[in-house]
């Protein structure tokens, strides 16, 4: 476990994911296999997957933020999961792309994978409101 | 097959009712729904509400305690699940094809949240579902959900 993944939420957490990699300025999160991600017997939950998916997605987004010197927060307006193909047991990744960053609102996708990041098992599609940190 | 849980389609016995609260026993004792602890709490002829109680580390945000998004999209993932196989009247082997949530408001800390899934239409593959989350008043959802399943494989025999 290195220094960034002690701040991914408890959620992320819980469920064992860790910061892996960086993919174009993104940071890859990492999930292995285990019962409690566990959905039919033998395959992910499409709700891990979608949790996995969201982390990156959020990691992704305070990246972007920080990299225009913003501390801005962030509110989820909503998310669409795509599920492609079942996850089995091995590890499971998963990275955000900010497809669009403004002042109020940010466009985020995300991609889940296992073996091969061209055969993805699920993309989220994200929308964030951007809220200036309030001042103390 | 890894931890050998007990598969749902051996378990239902074939021509028997589908019956959510005995499936939820399973589905929410094991796997992601045993992590989340989630429990039955009530159907009708086309939809199943399940609940999950707050829990600390099933929080996004550690200053707001708000519940991590993913937990409602699994809560809503499994009770439209079941709304599919309470319509149908049995279990039969289906996956999420998709499953959107929208936000109106967040879980807040400390307080358990409820999903309801209604099965609103049903094609010989396709399941069409909605349905909304709330935290004890179905007249203030925090959330909305609609989604598509297909059943995968013939009936389970």
């Amino acid at each position: 476990m290195n220094d960034m993944t002690s701040l991914l939420p408890p959620y992320a957490r819980a469920l064992d994911m860790t910061i892996v990699d960086e993919l174009d300025n993104a940071p890859v999160i990492g999930m292995p296999f285990a019962d409690r991600v566990q959905g039919r017997p033998g395959f992910l939950h499409g709700g891990a997957i979608s949790g996995l998916l969201e982390i990156a997605a959020i990691a992704a987004i305070h990246r972007a933020l920080r990299a225009k010197g913003s501390d801005s927060a962030i509110k989820q307006v909503n998310v669409t999961v795509d599920f492609m193909r079942g996850g089995v047991n091995q590890m499971t990744y998963a990275v955000g792309e900010v497809t669009r960053l403004g002042r109020t609102m940010a466009n985020v996708e995300a991609r889940a994978w296992q073996e091969d990041r061209d055969k993805p098992i699920a993309m989220g599609y994200m929308h964030y409101l951007i809220r200036a940190k309030p001042t103390a | 097959m890894a931890f050998g849980k007990p598969d749902l389609g051996s378990i239902v016995p074939k021509g028997a009712s589908f019956d959510p609260a005995l499936v939820n026993k399973l589905m929410g004792k094991f796997g992601h729904g045993g992590f989340l602890d989630m429990e039955y709490v009530g159907h009708g002829a086309d939809w199943v509400e399940l609940a999950i109680d707050w829990r600390e580390d099933l929080v996004a945000d550690p200053d707001t305690g708000i519940l991590a998004s993913a937990v409602i999209i699994s809560l809503m993932d499994n009770a439209t699940s079941m709304s599919i196989w309470t319509k149908l009247g049995e279990f039969r082997p289906q996956v999420t094809m998709d499953l959107r949530i929208d936000y109106l408001r967040p879980s807040p800390s400390g307080e358990r949240v409820y999903g309801r899934g209604i099965c609103y239409h049903l094609t010989n593959s396709i399941g069409f579902v909605r349905g909304f989350a709330h935290n004890g008043n179905p007249d203030e959802p925090l959330a909305h959900a609609s989604g598509t399943f297909i059943r995968i494989g013939d009936r389970v025999s």
